[in-house]
């Protein structure tokens, strides 16, 4: 039996009314990686949180070496050992100083003297560079290094605490291969020396890499543990993404001529090229896991972002969009994910937001907005989506979640159009919103084609006739919607099945 | 209808109420106040800082800030001066090449922000140093007036032109003979205008939302760098109508004027965030904005208050108008972040 470095039994937390952690129990044993995954609001950030002291948990206890730790901040937790790096690697680091001083940053914010030696500040930096293999002049600034390299300054930085558990968030995704293999080094030496390693990732061949256990999360708990070699990373995804037998019933309609066709696309220069033909009236949905590539899919469609190389056709003519409003022109819609950030316009009510993408639909002579047929298009739109209101001229910050995804969504379907894309459709809407969104997404389907992107397979097998899987930014499996083969489309979301490996580049 | 709460109540009237008691207090204490005459007086007083505070409120709506409208205006003094008496040509040519200026101040503020990606306080007030320095370099430092010794030992002999001063010190018969000077007709002119862009066209309508939201914005398909470069331009040539006022009224190019102007129009455009609980930028609200300082400036000034209490009771008329708009109604606050 290996000694627990954490001990967590549990743990919950709660934001307002909703609740994030459920009661978590996990245990992380001293020399070991154990890999979390979970999906998008399945609690892993707000667990990591609690763990490095930014919040503090509402009921439960963590135990650590097995004493009580309820750290009362982040510069209690590194103290105590408890070091993380996080996903945004400048979290960690302070870009303008030199790697030195970032390095002993920590000692430096105690105090001690008034003034810095500078030599021997330089010396101890070294050292502690040397000690996790990273070789700069110790007298640059962080903010001129590549991002690896800066990673690093913030993994050595915590190293000088002598840490009994090390966070990394997404440590890999914006890292090269080389650079990655640099860090599983280092990581596999920590391992070595006794040190808890909680490790966050949804990339499959980081986890296959580094994983002594996976640990899945799903809705704020601990919905499977996968310790016994060989793991079993299907089963790991699958409980992370959970399916429950779905009660909507789809009925595939026969698929009209083809809208848009993809040729040979490339999204990145070391993945797979790949065909896609998107048909009208056919609602089809991509999953994947998060940064399989979906999002860059949808970037490239909508005009964000350029190829590495294929070709794509809307409606039998050659399609290259170089921004948004070319992409709306042409007729490809896209609402995008993170409504918050992507999609709300705060200030405005649920009027103004409805139309903000078709403006010029709405105005007369000079630009004048025609308030009448605003209000009317509004109207339909609040309907048709079922959105709960007082009336369009509500502040859309007074609705409620669901409500506001379905004014984003509605929004897009307002005007006809060629190719709908919907990225994560159904994020952070309850169960009545969903179904309520999926509903007109299909209903309206007919005289386009529509492309819904979703990590949660649950939400594909209710709104598609047809499910693409990706995978490392390439299509991987293809399946209709009817009596769905699950174990396999899992297995093609966990990367180890590829039904296209045949396919040449 | 909904039925609002006191402090909705107060949120939304509050300035307006205030600015009526004002008006009441200070007719009371000097029925002068209340003459037509007066009235104009407090328009032409602020008619040139409320044109510069409605060029601001097109880039604050954009999120944005112009710290270089007070540099244009006197810019645009000094060009207008120097095209008439240096150059000695006409009016016309004046107004077209001082506004010329003010849209490619404007320009080249707004490509700064959007394409060189310089923060917006930073780029303007980088080219407001640049204005204030340039414009003293061909006249070496000195005013510019008709007589006026040049370099080269001669007088400059040229001379503002009588309609090019009438911008800035004709009247027009309303009510009273010779009430109404031209300024304050732009003024309402101007802010009309402003107000009918960014309330009642779907430009204004894009414009806020990307002030709110230029992420979201961009995603739906609109040319967010387009607009903000078009708010900085507008700002630009609404500075330089400034400047051609002053310029007009002065009858001089004066290097000393239009020290004020920057703060002022600045003060007018945030004080516009407390009327009707806009709780943003917006056309209506700057032109109360100015309006009230002027009303203030005018009563206090009757009352026979020193010249030098003037800064003070702006910044505090500022600051209380900033607490209706952010502690009172907090929707700000949700809004931008």
């Amino acid at each position: 039996m290996t000694r627990q470095a954490i001990t967590i039994r549990g743990l919950t937390k709660a934001f307002g009314r909703n609740a994030v952690l459920r009661g978590v129990d996990l245990d992380l044993p001293a020399g070991q990686v154990t890999v979390l995954m979970g999906a998008n609001g399945a609690g892993k950030s707000t667990l990591v949180k609690v763990l490095c002291g930014v919040h503090r948990a509402d009921a439960g206890q963590v135990l650590l070496d097995d004493k009580p730790f309820a750290p009362e901040g982040p510069a209690q937790a590194l103290r105590s050992g408890v070091v993380t790096v996080h996903q945004n690697i400048n979290d960690g680091v302070v870009p303008g100083l030199d790697v030195a001083s970032n390095l002993l940053l920590d000692s430096l914010a105690e105090g001690g003297g008034l003034f810095l030696n500078a030599r021997r500040m330089r010396e101890d930096a070294r050292r502690i560079a040397a000690a996790v293999g990273l070789e700069v002049d110790v007298t640059r600034p962080v903010a001129g290094l590549p991002l690896a390299d800066r990673q690093l300054v913030a993994i050595a930085r915590a190293m000088a605490h002598k840490p009994r558990l090390l966070i990394l968030d997404e440590p890999t995704s914006s890292l090269s291969n080389a650079e990655a293999q640099r860090l599983f080094t280092l990581i596999d030496r920590l391992r070595a020396d006794g040190v808890a390693i909680l490790y966050i990732s949804h990339r499959m061949s980081d986890i296959r890499r580094l994983a002594d256990r996976i640990i899945s999360m799903r809705d704020g708990q601990v919905s499977g543990i996968f310790d016994r070699a060989p793991l079993d990373y299907s089963g790991a995804v699958r409980a992370m993404l959970g399916h429950e037998i779905t009660e909507v019933d789809i009925t595939i309609p026969p698929p009209g001529p083809v809208m848009l066709q993809a040729t040979g696309l490339q999204l990145k220069p070391e993945a797979r090229p790949f065909d896609l033909a998107l048909r009208a009236n056919e609602v089809v949905a991509i999953t994947g896991l998060v940064g399989s590539g979906k999002s860059a899919l949808a970037s490239v469609l909508f005009g964000l972002e350029a190829p590495v190389s294929g070709n794509l056709t809307l409606n039998g003519t050659p399609y290259r969009p170089a921004n948004p409003a070319q992409a709306v022109a042409a007729g490809v819609f896209l609402a995008a994910k993170d409504r918050l950030i992507n999609a709300v316009i705060p200030a405005f009510d649920i009027q103004s937001n409805l139309s903000l993408p078709f403006t010029k639909n709405h105005s007369g002579p000079l630009g004048l907005i025609r308030r009448a047929t605003e209000r009317a298009a509004a109207t339909r739109s609040i309907q048709a989506m079922g959105v709960v209101c007082q009336g369009p001229r509500d502040g859309i910050l007074t609705l409620s979640g669901g409500n506001q995804q379905k004014v984003v969504v509605g929004r897009w379907m307002a005007e006809a159009s060629r190719l709908l894309i919907l990225d994560e459709p159904f994020q952070g809407v309850d169960i009545q919103a969903r179904r309520d969104i999926g509903r007109r997404i299909r209903d309206s389907a007919t005289n386009r084609a529509t492309l819904v992107l979703c990590a949660e397979v649950d939400e594909a097998l209710e709104v598609a006739d047809r499910i693409l899987v990706m995978s490392e930014h390439t299509l991987v499996g293809d399946h209709r919607n009817e009596a769905i083969d699950l174990g396999r489309l899992m297995a093609q979301v966990a990367g180890t099945v590829d039904d296209r490996m045949d396919v040449p580049a | 209808m909904k039925t609002f709460s006191a402090t909705e109540f107060a949120i939304r009237y509050g300035f307006l109420l205030l600015m009526a008691g004002l008006i009441l207090v200070f007719s009371i204490l000097k029925p002068a106040f209340m003459s037509p005459q007066s009235a104009v007086f407090i328009l032409q007083s602020v008619a040139i800082t409320g044109i510069l505070a409605l060029g601001v409120t097109a880039t604050l709506v954009v999120d944005g800030f112009d710290l270089s409208i007070g540099a244009v205006a006197t810019s645009s003094l000094m060009l207008s001066a120097y095209v008439m008496v240096i150059w000695e040509m006409g009016a016309v040519a004046a107004v077209v090449l001082c506004l010329a200026m003010g849209a490619v101040v404007g320009l080249i503020n707004g490509l700064l922000i959007v394409k060189m990606k310089v923060p917006d306080l930073l780029a303007t007030l980088g080219m407001m140093f640049l204005l204030v320095g340039l414009q003293r370099i061909p006249t070496e430092g000195n005013s510019i007036s008709t007589g006026m010794v040049l370099s080269d030992g001669t007088n400059a002999t040229g001379s503002f032109s009588e309609s090019f001063l009438m911008l800035g010190r004709h009247r027009i018969d309303f009510i009273l003979p010779d009430l109404v000077p031209l300024s304050v007709v732009f003024l309402i002119l101007i802010a009309v205008l402003v107000w009918g862009f960014l309330e009642l066209t779907r430009h204004g309508r894009v414009m806020y939302a990307i002030g709110s939201n230029a992420q979201a914005a961009r995603l739906a398909g609109i040319n967010v760098a387009g607009y903000r470069v078009l708010a900085y331009m507008i700002s630009g040539v609404l500075a330089s109508v400034g400047g051609i006022l002053l310029s007009a009224r002065l009858g001089r190019g004066d290097v000393a004027s239009g020290n004020n102007l920057l703060l002022d129009a600045v003060a007018a455009a945030l004080i516009g965030f407390a009327v009707l609980g806009a709780a943003k930028p917006n056309a209506f609200g700057t032109a109360i904005g100015a309006l009230f300082v002027g009303i203030l400036l005018q009563g206090l000034t009757m009352l026979n208050a020193p010249y030098y209490t003037q800064d003070f009771i702006k910044g505090a008329v500022l600051v209380v108008a900033l607490v209706f708009t952010f502690a009172l109604s907090g929707r700000a606050g949700r809004g931008r972040g």
